[in-house]
């Protein structure tokens, strides 16, 4: 036992702990469950105001020994109480007496006792909880975080309880439950679902908060409202067309965003409204044209002031410290109102200086800054106007490329993310990434642990394989490895597979590529074709696979790889007649190309196709209903008559 | 220039050739109606008349630009007011609608905008106005703005000086000038454009289907107009000043105004030494209470805040004494108790003495005066009490809002047991009739300060304190204290009953009817008396006149000069000989509280006629709760 170990070690430290204290801890651990049971009692009279006593006992590792105690189903619910009491009593001490609770995990262990039956066990807990919560060392977010603290307390009728409070006659018991609602409500669509629909005083919990986000409550109370009802929206509980997200929160949000407010305000206020508007594009039109919301955020990146610096220190001092908040606020939300119309867009990039703080931003050393400024690149970055100009103008790629060094997976993913956009075969950008050795970073990425990284690495590398020259298409697969490409062709991931196959596609594509390739890697390439055809695939992952089959058909040496490959041709011949059209296609497209008339040994291939049947296959799809079949088939057919 | 007023076209559709042409439309904030100043007088024309049209055109057809003068019609049965050979109004059902009519709309010479009759008070403090694009016409050059009065009305607003606009095909805004600045998106048929004025800070702002587009002008000049231009054919608005719902929530913006101004008094300086801001109010309200004679309310407020009151006590008592007379209506005992304690009083003051028998001669015919009472005259017994009127700052039988901290103070102070019973009566007393509220409609008559709303409940239970009081004072408790506080809600009804059963005259007693003959006589002498020694007095001509009046009438109570009888009429007497005994004692007319009140209201009023529009977020009612 740890704890017991612990113990002797830091009493060495401390010379002053008394044997009496040793005592009430040796008890604790006594056999008989009576005796701890009478321990326990003795030590919550010893501990009742005595700060000493209790920073003894937090000292001597008793903390662990009754948390055990209290977590065993084994333990009395008389003996559980009295721990829970004792451990109340040790909060109420020093700050260091609550960290050192905070230390061995207390709160799980107590919100866990609040699913007991026993009212007596559960207000000791609650009771505890409420000391610890009350101290200035406690971080709040330990009570609220994840769902299943949410559905603890959901399960318990939080929602029930606290929503009554929310028309106290008292500002800070409203503000209180507002901001817990606001806790509750988030990304947990089985409470918002709930709130939507709870009555106080014959008023639905929505109309109450668009009560609360008049403009003439406090701010506090405006926010934290418009923040209740945006959770409550992107949860799913109300429709982002309603009145009250359209006509209401959003408008609250943008107001809370404007210069008037504090930094504090303004910084929530477009962080809330990023997450409000992220995905519904009606919803970024409305915002991009409400108080110029464009030009105010702007003002985020204009602190400190240099008006500030003169006029006070302390503002200065204040300034400084909310900069960094609100450039990242304003980058978030940036890319929010971006995020889909390509008008929005425009208007940002037109925004003084836009592109230069973005660039800036990219390189700042604060992680969260340099988040958000590529999350506003990225989402700036699917104007295809922009990549061509803006984009390039500011070689936005440089500083890209570099954040793309060493840094945090999570800016990793939306930069990556990034670069596939601006490898797109239009992008400017395409040939100075490239020279700037982005091949040997994306293939780097395709074996990171992190999926989102390996699926943007293989989208890149697709992107940029996209009738690209020999050479790159060479470096690609030198960079690569076939190894790793194969290791990507049975990963786990779908996504990654169909990217991989489809940079497959694009590497083999045009005449002396396909017949390049192949020639060295053929027989690899020809293996995992075979695999995946036989493989528990979906429809679309065996299409691609077709299609890569079509086109190795199409070159002039390659072609031989099937012609001698009876299992690949019988699979062939099997998709002809598969039940999905698409499959049936694909599969057409390979035979045609190994048909075709005009090339060298096709009167062979023509005649091992037809002796292996295909061509009977051919004359029933020349009747098929699917108008596309039936072209291809004929199409086919007439090679033969040639 | 011709002003077209087209009012009420609903009642009048019928008729609408009847529509009167006036120069003069009256306006107010809320209260616009489709005026509209027709713009270009028609070159070879007459002046346009109304076409009735009984029929349709197709539903949504834009006029052809070659066919001139041809209505533009949009719905069925509708009704088409030609206002110049560029535009029209149109009227379809309830619904009334601007439109563009014809010509080619291609230059900025085929502009023509229309502009409200009447410029947006300062007064209003935020105004508001809704334009709904019924059709963009042919290319929705369409503008919407404030122009001052003066500018020129043949061209989209915006684009001269003191001209505003937002303009619908670029959604630029234009101030005072041909070239305009990015401002908003564009908007088009089926939109709703709203501007706001906000005449506290002098800035514009305009919505776009309820959605703010952010300050568009600042540093507007006053009274400006709300202006609608039209460029091209077939354009369509209709403007809403409030008859109908906003799409816009203009509520809430005038809520964060209201609570903003509130806020800037609230935290207003006041005071630099502690303490100093409170003993002026305690001062205020213990002068208040004095001048009115609530003598032991003054007296426990006094004791509680520490301080001295001016006055002493048995001259408070005394004139609250006269007082009590004045107000139950017996005048003649009133001016013999004026003369008792202040002999030289009414001597000095003979125009005042005879406002006060004139008043007597009043409550005679009333039959309340004692002079006729004692004659055996049956008088209603309501008459005897004093009934509680809404309305309160020259009265001392009312109590201002701040009554209850009065109270509260006097309790505190330990003589709660006298009050502890003092809630329920209340309720039974005067809240809860209803016979109270016809008797509101007398509220608006005279009184020195206009305050027209207090509080009922204060109302009644300044009736207590003085009932409370009756304790240490010596007074006429049979029919003051009990009169009013405990039976005012019967004292209405008789009154009610005894109208029903029509009043007598002097009480209906012969020999009273004598003895107040007898004093008119005796009154018309002394108003001879009082022009020879003094010269003319229209006033107390008139008084006299009214009063004699009366008597012209078998039934003055409902005749027209029966409102004398009223027993509110004994307020102004009852506050003329207080202010008069007062100042014998060097003491204000009348109590700095009412005249600090007095002061704020003319303040609001001349800050309204400055222009200062944040006066229409602040009213002297909001500070009296």
């Amino acid at each position: 036992m740890a704890c017991v170990l612990e113990a002797p070690l830091r009493m060495s430290v401390l010379s002053e702990v008394t044997a009496s204290s040793r005592h009430y801890v040796d008890r604790l651990f006594d056999p008989d469950p009576q005796k701890v049971l009478q321990g326990v009692i003795d030590m919550k009279n010893a501990v009742i105001g005595n700060n000493k006593q209790k920073a003894n006992l937090i000292v001597l590792g008793a903390v662990p020994r009754l948390l055990y105690l209290l977590q065993q189903e084994t333990s009395s619910t008389e003996l559980r109480t009295e721990c829970a009491v004792v451990l109340g009593s040790l909060a109420m001490g020093t700050e260091n007496n609550v960290k050192s609770l905070l230390d061995c995990h207390i709160i799980p262990a107590l919100l866990q006792g609040l699913l007991s039956p026993d009212l007596k066990f559960i207000e000791a807990c609650l009771r505890c909880l409420r000391t610890i919560f009350t101290s200035p060392v406690t971080p709040e977010e330990l009570l609220y975080t994840g769902p299943d603290h949410q559905t603890i307390l959901f399960n318990h009728g939080a929602v029930q309880n606290i929503a009554h409070l929310l028309v106290s006659t008292s500002y800070k018991v409203q503000m209180q439950a507002l901001k817990c609602f606001s806790v509750l409500a988030f990304e947990n669509p089985q409470v918002s679902m709930t709130l939507v629909n709870v009555l106080v005083d014959g008023e639905l919990l929505p109309q109450i908060f668009v009560k609360m986000l008049q403009r003439d409550k406090p701010i506090e109370m405006q926010l934290t409202s418009a923040k209740c009802l945006t959770y409550m929206c992107r949860a799913g509980a109300i429709r982002t067309d309603d009145n009250c997200i359209v006509l209401k929160t959003l408008p609250c949000l943008v107001r809370m965003c404007s210069k008037e407010r504090l930094l504090e305000e303004r910084v929530e206020g477009a962080e809330t409204l990023a997450y409000l508007i992220e995905t519904d594009v009606e919803l970024q039109r409305i915002a991009s044209i409400t108080d110029h919301l464009i030009a105010m955020l702007a003002d985020y990146f204009k602190y400190p002031s240099s008006v500030s610096a003169i006029t006070d220190i302390k503002r200065l001092d204040h300034d400084l410290k909310h900069a960094h908040e609100l450039r990242q606020a304003a980058f978030k939300l940036y890319a929010s109102l971006g995020a889909n119309d390509e008008d929005i867009r425009k208007k940002i990039i037109e925004t003084e200086n836009m592109m230069d703080r973005i660039v800036n931003g990219l390189s700042e050393s604060s992680i969260k800054v340099r988040l958000a400024a590529v999350r506003c690149l990225h989402s700036l970055s699917r104007s295809v106007q922009q990549l061509r100009t803006s984009f390039q103008d500011h070689a936005v790629w440089k500083p890209l490329m570099k954040v793309l060094q060493n840094a945090p997976d999570e800016i990793l993913v939306v930069a990556s993310s990034t670069l596939c956009n601006l490898l797109l075969e239009f992008s400017p950008s395409k040939e100075p990434i490239l020279e700037s050795g982005a091949v040997e970073l994306l293939c780097s990425l395709t074996q990171s642990e992190n999926l989102a990284l390996r699926v943007n690495g293989i989208w890149a590398l697709m992107n940029m394989a996209f009738q690209a020259e020999q050479k790159i298409k060479s470096d690609i697969l030198r960079g690569l490895s076939t190894e790793q490409l194969f290791q990507l062709l049975s990963d786990s991931d779908v996504n990654v597979l169909m990217k991989t196959l489809g940079l497959l596609r694009n590497l083999l594509s045009t005449r002396p590529h396909i017949d390049h390739i192949m020639s060295s890697h053929g027989k690899q390439i020809m293996q995992a074709v075979t695999l995946i055809l036989e493989g528990e695939h979906n429809i679309e992952v065996k299409e691609q696979t077709l299609c890569i089959l079509a086109n190795i058909a199409d070159g002039t040496t390659a072609k031989e790889l099937i012609m001698t490959n009876d299992d690949i041709l019988q699979k062939i011949k099997y998709y002809m007649s598969h039940s999905n059209a698409k499959l049936q296609l694909a599969a057409m497209f390979c035979i045609s190309n190994l048909v075709w008339n005009e090339e060298e040994g096709s009167q062979e291939r023509q005649d091992k196709l037809r002796d292996m049947g295909i061509v009977d296959i051919l004359h029933k799809l020349s009747q098929s209903s699917d108008p596309n079949l039936c072209d291809k088939a004929k199409t086919a057919l007439q090679q033969y008559l040639a | 220039m011709i002003w077209i007023q087209v009012e009420h076209y609903k009642q009048k559709k019928s008729n609408i050739r009847n529509i009167p042409v006036s120069d003069s439309p009256g306006a107010t904030r809320r209260g616009y109606m489709w005026q509209y100043i027709l713009c270009k007088k028609a070159p070879h024309s007459p002046l346009p008349g109304f076409h009735h049209q009984a029929s349709t055109i197709a539903s949504t057809a834009m006029p052809p630009s070659h066919r001139s003068h041809v209505p533009f019609m949009v719905y069925d049965f509708c009704i088409c007011c030609i206002l110049s050979p560029l535009l029209c109004l149109v009227f379809c059902g309830e619904e009334c609608c601007l439109g563009r009519l014809t010509g080619h709309g291609k230059t900025p010479k085929d502009a023509a905008s229309v502009r409200a009759t009447h410029p947006i008070p300062a007064a209003c403090g935020i105004y508001y106005f809704e334009v709904k694009i019924v059709s963009k016409g042919r290319d929705g050059y369409m503008g919407i703005g404030l122009s001052a009065q003066g500018v020129n009305m043949n061209r989209l607003p915006g684009w001269d000086k003191h001209s505003y606009g937002y303009h619908g095909d670029d959604g630029h805004s234009f101030c005072s000038s041909g070239t305009g600045q990015p401002y908003g998106p564009t908007f088009t048929t089926g939109d709703v454009i709203g501007c706001c004025v906000n005449l506290i800070n002098n800035t514009c702002f305009y919505t776009k289907n309820g959605h703010s587009l952010g300050i568009a002008f600042t540093d507007l000049p006053p009274n400006l107009y709300p202006t609608v231009g039209l460029q091209t054919p077939g354009e369509v608005v209709d403007a809403n000043f409030g008859q109908h719902p906003f799409v816009f929530d203009i509520e809430d913006y005038m809520r964060e105004w209201r609570t903003k101004i509130q806020a800037q008094i609230d935290r207003f300086p006041i005071g630099d030494r502690e303490g100093e801001w409170q003993t002026m109010i305690q001062k205020m309200v213990s002068s208040y209470l004095v001048h009115h004679g609530y003598c032991a309310t003054a007296e426990a407020f006094a004791r509680s805040t520490d301080q001295t009151v001016l006055e002493e006590l048995a001259s408070i008592k005394n004139r609250q004494r006269i007082q009590k007379l004045v107000l139950a209506g017996r005048m003649g005992e009133a001016i013999e108790t004026t003369q008792q304690l202040y002999p030289s009083l009414l001597e000095r003051n003979p125009n005042l003495l005879f406002a006060l028998k004139v008043r007597q001669f009043i409550e005679m015919v009333n039959g309340t005066d004692s002079e006729v009472r004692c004659l055996g005259g049956h008088s209603p017994k309501s008459q005897d009490s004093y009934p509680v009127s809404p309305r309160s700052f020259s009265s001392p039988s009312m109590s201002p809002s701040h009554g209850m901290n009065i109270h509260s103070l006097a309790t505190s102070k330990g003589s709660s047991t006298h009050f502890s019973g003092y809630e329920s009566s209340c309720s039974n007393g005067v809240i809860s009739n209803k016979a109270h509220q016809s008797y509101c409609h007398s509220k608006h008559q005279s009184t020195s300060l206009n305050v027209p709303e207090l509080n009922n409940i204060n109302v009644s239970r300044s009736q207590q304190a003085n009932s409370y009081s009756s304790n240490d004072v010596d007074m006429e408790t049979e029919h003051y204290s009990n009169g009013v506080a405990e039976t005012s809600s019967n004292g209405f009804l008789n009154e009610v009953d005894s109208s029903q059963l029509r009043r007598q005259l002097c009480g209906g007693s012969q020999a009273a009817i004598e003895r107040m003959i007898h004093f008119g006589r005796e009154l018309q002498a002394m108003s001879e008396q009082l022009r020879r020694e003094c010269g003319k007095n229209t006033a107390n001509k008139k008084m006299l006149k009214d009063a004699f009046s009366l008597l012209a009438y078998s039934d003055p109570w409902s005749s027209p000069v029966g409102n004398q009888l009223d027993p509110i009429q004994r307020e102004p007497v009852c506050s003329v000989l207080n202010s008069a005994i007062l100042e014998t004692h060097n003491l204000p007319k009348q109590p700095p509280l009412a005249l600090a009140m007095g002061q704020a209201s003319q303040c609001l009023g001349l800050m309204a006629r400055s222009g200062i529009g944040s006066c229409a977020f602040a009213t002297v009612e909001d500070y009296l709760h």
